[in-house]
C-alpha cells in the first residue's frame, strides 16, 4: 500500500504521548519545556502541518513516555489550544486539553530588568491573573505580562 | 518563610491594617516602650536611604532593641558579588528581624523565601514601600478620626509614584472617593484604575487642580513631579507649575482638610503652605516612627496592646 506524507507525519505510535495543536512557531520551545531535548525515546516533531483550526500547526509525538499533568500544563502558556493524546497499544486511551496552572515556575523570564529574578541566581515565578486573554504577573516585582509576549527561558 | 513578614501592603488584611494602626496609636502615647529587650534587628540598606533608615532605627532604639547592619552596600559583601540569598541567610544567623531596602524589585519577597526570620520591606526599587503606606494611613486616620468615606485627592506624578499606588490599594477596605489630578503624561496607570473598578472604588480623573477639587477634599496627597520623567523640558516647566499648591488655594477648603506629602518635596508645595494648620507633611513623617514601631512589633509577634 502506498503511504502518503500526511500519514507519515502522524505515523502510529504503540505507546506514548501525542501533543497536537501546538502553534508551529512554538513547537521547538514546547520540546524544550517538556524536557525532550535529552530523551532517549523516539520523538517525532511535526511543524507547519496543515490545520483547520490553527492554519498551521505543530505536533510532538513521544514514544513510551507519559507525562505528569504538571509537566504538560507548562506548555499551556505558549500553546493554550494544545491537546494531549495518551496512546496505549495503538489506541487513544485519553485525550484532553492542556490547562494553564495558577502559578508558572521557572519557565517565563520577567521582562522588568530591575526585577530580582533577573539579577539573582533564582527561579522565576508568575501568578496567572487572567486566563482569557492570558495575563501573568511576576510574583516578585508585580510586573504584568501578556501571555503572548511572555519570554520563555 | 515567616508569616509575620511585611513585604507589601496588598498582603495584609483589613483587620491587620487596623491592628497596626492601634499599635501606632499606642506607640505615639508610649514612645519609649522596652518591648524589644534582648532582640537584635538587622537593617540592611543595599541602597542608601537615610530618611527611612533613621526612622526604622529610631523605632528599634525606642523599643529597646539592638541594631546591626549596613547603610551603604559598598561596605557589605554584596559589593564582593555575594548573592542576596547568601547575605540574608548569613544575617539570619544573628538577627531576630531583618529590615531591608534594596534597589531590585521583588528583593524583599525573595528574601522571605530564603529565611525563617521575618523580613520587613523598607522599599524595593519602584515596587513596594509598605511602611510608607502605613504611615500615610495612620496620618489620615489620626487627622480625620476615621479611614472610611473620605475624599482623597492625589496630585502630581500618579504614574510612577509608588506611594499613591500603595495607598490606593490599602484604602480599598474603607470606601474612599479618589480624585486623580495629573497631567496626561503622569496619569494613574490603567492597571490601578482597573483595580478601582474591580474593587468598587469610586474615582474621577482630571487634569485641573481646581478650587472645586480642593474644596471637596478631606485629604490632598501631593507628590513630586520629577524632571527626568519628561522628554520635553518645556512640558515639565508647564506641568510643574500647574500642580503646585499655594497657601491661597486653601482659603475655602474644608476645616478637616490636611495636606500630605511623602517627602522630600521639591517645588510642588510652596513654603507658604508650611504655616497653614492644614499642612501636615512634617507630622506625617514623624508618624512614620510610630507606624514602624507597630510594624516591627507585629513582625516579631510582640503585642503591646495585650
Amino acid at each position: 500500500m502506498k503511504t502518503d506524507k500526511t500519514e507519515l507525519a502522524v505515523a502510529a505510535l504503540k505507546d506514548g504521548t501525542v501533543i497536537d495543536h501546538i502553534p508551529s512557531s512554538v513547537v521547538f520551545k514546547a520540546v524544550e519545556i517538556l524536557g525532550l531535548t535529552h530523551t532517549e525515546h523516539a520523538v517525532t516533531i511535526g511543524c507547519n502541518l496543515a490545520s483547520k483550526r490553527l492554519g498551521s500547526k505543530g505536533i510532538i509525538k513521544v514514544a513510551d513516555t507519559f507525562f505528569d499533568n504538571d509537566v504538560l500544563n507548562r506548555i499551556a502558556l505558549i500553546a493554550p489550544d494544545a491537546v494531549v493524546n495518551v496512546i496505549r497499544d495503538y489506541e487513544v486511551v485519553e485525550k484532553y486539553p492542556v490547562t494553564l496552572p495558577d502559578t508558572i515556575v521557572g519557565i517565563v523570564k520577567c521582562d522588568n530588568p530591575k526585577c530580582v529574578t533577573n539579577n539573582e541566581p533564582m527561579r522565576t515565578r508568575f501568578d496567572v491573573v487572567s486566563r482569557n486573554p492570558v495575563v501573568i504577573r511576576c510574583h516578585y516585582c508585580n510586573h504584568s505580562v501578556d501571555g503572548n509576549d511572555a519570554k520563555i527561558l | 518563610m515567616n508569616s509575620n513578614s511585611f513585604v507589601s501592603i496588598a498582603d495584609i488584611s483589613k483587620d491587620e491594617i487596623l491592628d497596626l494602626l492601634s499599635r501606632a496609636e499606642y506607640f505615639e502615647a508610649h514612645t519609649n516602650s522596652k518591648l524589644l529587650d534582648g532582640k537584635v534587628v538587622a537593617t540592611l540598606f543595599f541602597e542608601p536611604s537615610t530618611r527611612t533608615r533613621l526612622s526604622f532605627e529610631t523605632a528599634v532604639n525606642r523599643l529597646g532593641g539592638r541594631i546591626i547592619g549596613f547603610s551603604d552596600p559598598g561596605t557589605s559583601s554584596s559589593s564582593k558579588g555575594e548573592s542576596l540569598k547568601d547575605t540574608i541567610k548569613m544575617v539570619s544567623n544573628y538577627a531576630d528581624l531583618i529590615v531591608m531596602r534594596h534597589h531590585l524589585e521583588g528583593a524583599a519577597r525573595y528574601a522571605t523565601e530564603v529565611t525563617d526570620i521575618p523580613i520587613v520591606n523598607a522599599g524595593d526599587g519602584a515596587n513596594q514601600h509598605p511602611s510608607q503606606t502605613m504611615l500615610d494611613l495612620y496620618s489620615i486616620y489620626k487627622t480625620q478620626g476615621k479611614l472610611t468615606d473620605l475624599t482623597i485627592t492625589l496630585v502630581g506624578d500618579l504614574k510612577y509614584g509608588r506611594t499613591v499606588h500603595s495607598l490606593l490599594q490599602a484604602m480599598k477596605y474603607f470606601n474612599p472617593h479618589f480624585v486623580f489630578v495629573s497631567s496626561p503624561e503622569l496619569a494613574m496607570p490603567a492597571e490601578y484604575k482597573e483595580f478601582c473598578r474591580v474593587e468598587g472604588i469610586d474615582f474621577v480623573e482630571t487634569t485641573d487642580f481646581s478650587p472645586e477639587v480642593i474644596n471637596a477634599s478631606d485629604i490632598i496627597y501631593m507628590t513630586r513631579v520629577q524632571r527626568e520623567r519628561f522628554t520635553d523640558p518645556l512640558e515639565y516647566e508647564r506641568v510643574k507649575d500647574l500642580y503646585t499648591l499655594h497657601d491661597c488655594m486653601l482659603a475655602d477648603s474644608k476645616d478637616n482638610l490636611r495636606v500630605l506629602h511623602p517627602l522630600p518635596r521639591v517645588g510642588e508645595i510652596d513654603p507658604d503652605v508650611d504655616d497653614n494648620p492644614k499642612a501636615y507633611y512634617f507630622e506625617q513623617a514623624h508618624n512614620g516612627m510610630f507606624a514602624r514601631q507597630a510594624i516591627i512589633t507585629r513582625a516579631l509577634g510582640i503585642n503591646p496592646l495585650k
